[in-house]
């Protein structure tokens, strides 16, 4: 037998850009504690619709914690109360009968809400475009022992580069500031030999486009590492402020 | 230039003038603890800090370095307000790794400042400033350890100073380690060894200033002459 709960909503309903949203309330009865978050909003909107009103829009699509689309700030979390999963990773287990699930857009002037749940978040795709790419041609696929690179090194650039760009960072930081995701780009190319070459143009565009966005200033207080999805390690602010203050000074 | 118009360049002066007054803290610090073993010694270094062009070249580089701290602090607060946006969650959650004073550094700063004002007046007014301007007659600039165990007979004021330790206490212990963070002298294993420097550091910093304060009252106004608020 499913087990199921009663819950709750209070979900921030915005119509666009320029209106003034606010907390709607809605009641869910007999969700199963086995569908995902998502799969609980989507029992909502059908509801909604069936009764004739607008659908809740939020952003979401894989549904299996890869693409970074989804995004969702529930009960004072970024991705919800579990750790380490995106939203539409997380399960109506980790609530129970009768709780009232908030659930609020990314609030940060640097992604402004589209609607209702849903946030522009072009503003991650332009600071990948000032330079979170590698421009040389590599070739066609070498031996795998042609590059010859630590361990250490490959690892530690494999764990920056599970970042999915959903911008929970920027969401959790008091500040709005996007170091995390901007070092986490920065730092998996930083630790490769392909990627060196570029490294010093790289930190000062990307940085630089950041700023220019409107994100704030980073003021350590780690709030982004610790609701990140993907566990991206403040190591990485470090490494990008590494980067970035040996560039300048060379300049 | 980068060190005004870059987010980690202004964040880079937040943290070599906030590592320059750990600096200054440090021999204010030591230099206190010779007034709980003789009044002599302590005052031979005052004299020292008096009026020479050195120390005054000192009093003024030091002021620059509070003055860059303060400004940039509020430059960047303003600035992460505006970053934040207009409109604010309606239920906020501190993450458990979260340390309270690293989202409460300006109220810190700003408590510490506050204090700042009145050690000034007690103490900086009737030395330094009245050794160049006489701006206060009758009170020899040169007798420091008169008029510390003057303020520190009295219980208040003990008291007043030990709420100040405490503050500066939570304002360096985040301090400190995100200084080395800004700067970019960290990592993954560097990371829990600056914040146990730090946190060592700072607690030997902030314990030496109120072990003062605590010796002085009970030297001189509990066994003394009694305190005179």
């Amino acid at each position: 037998m499913d087990k199921t709960i009663d819950i709750t909503l209070k979900i921030w309903r915005q119509h666009d850009r320029k209106a003034k949203g606010a907390f709607e309330t809605y009641n869910l009865k007999g969700i199963s504690t086995d569908s995902s978050f998502l799969e609980m909003l989507d029992v909502l909107n059908e509801q909604l619709i069936n009764e004739g009103k607008e659908p809740v829009v939020f952003d979401h699509d894989c549904r299996e914690g890869i693409c970074g689309m989804c995004s969702l700030y529930i009960n004072g979390h970024p991705h919800g109360p579990d750790t380490a999963v995106t939203t539409c990773q997380l399960h109506m287990r980790k609530f129970h009968n009768g709780d009232v699930i908030t659930i609020e857009p990314w609030r940060s002037a640097g992604f402004p809400v589209i609607r209702d749940l849903m946030v522009d978040r072009t503003a991650f795709d332009q600071i990948i475009q000032a330079g979170g790419y590698i421009s040389v041609n590599c070739g066609g696929a070498q031996d795998a022992n042609a590059v010859r690179i630590p361990k250490k090194d490959a690892d530690e650039a494999m764990d920056s580069a599970s970042c999915i760009g959903c911008g929970a960072c920027v969401a959790a930081c008091k500040n709005g500031s996007a170091m995390l995701f901007v070092s986490a780009k920065v730092s998996q190319f930083a630790l490769l030999p392909q990627g060196r070459v570029e490294a010093a143009r790289r930190a000062r565009a990307m940085v630089a486009k950041m700023d220019e966005l409107g994100f704030g200033n980073c003021t350590n207080t780690g709030a982004c590492a610790a609701e990140c999805p993907k566990s991206v390690s403040l190591s990485n602010i470090a490494r990008l402020n590494r980067e970035f203050i040996k560039a300048k000074l060379k300049d | 230039m980068w060190l005004t118009n870059s987010s980690i360049g202004r964040k880079v002066v937040m943290s070599i003038s906030g590592l320059f007054l750990v600096l200054f803290l440090t021999f204010h610090m030591c230099m206190n603890i010779a007034l709980v073993f003789s009044e002599d010694a302590y005052n031979a270094v005052c004299k020292f800090l008096g009026a020479n062009w050195y120390a005054l070249v000192g009093t003024l580089v030091l002021a620059a370095g509070f003055l860059v701290h303060i400004i940039y602090a509020f430059w960047l607060t303003l600035q992460n307000l505006k970053a934040r946006g207009s409109d604010r969650y309606a239920v906020n959650v501190r993450p458990d790794t979260v340390e309270w004073s690293s989202q409460n550094m300006l109220v810190l700063g700003i408590i510490v400042i506050l204090f700042l004002v009145l050690h000034m007046a007690q103490f900086w007014f009737k030395m330094q400033l009245n050794e160049i301007a006489g701006v206060a007659p009758g009170i020899n600039p040169h007798d420091g350890a008169t008029l510390v165990i003057e303020v520190f007979s009295c219980p208040w004021m003990v008291l007043l100073y030990l709420v100040w330790f405490f503050a500066l206490w939570f304002h360096l212990t985040h301090g400190f380690w995100s200084a080395m963070q800004t700067i970019g002298i960290n990592n993954k294993i560097w990371f829990n060894r600056w914040k146990t420097i730090g946190n060592v550091f700072v607690t030997i910093i902030c314990l030496g200033f109120a072990f003062v304060a605590i010796a002085i009252y009970i030297k001189y106004g509990l066994m003394g002459a009694g305190g005179v608020c």
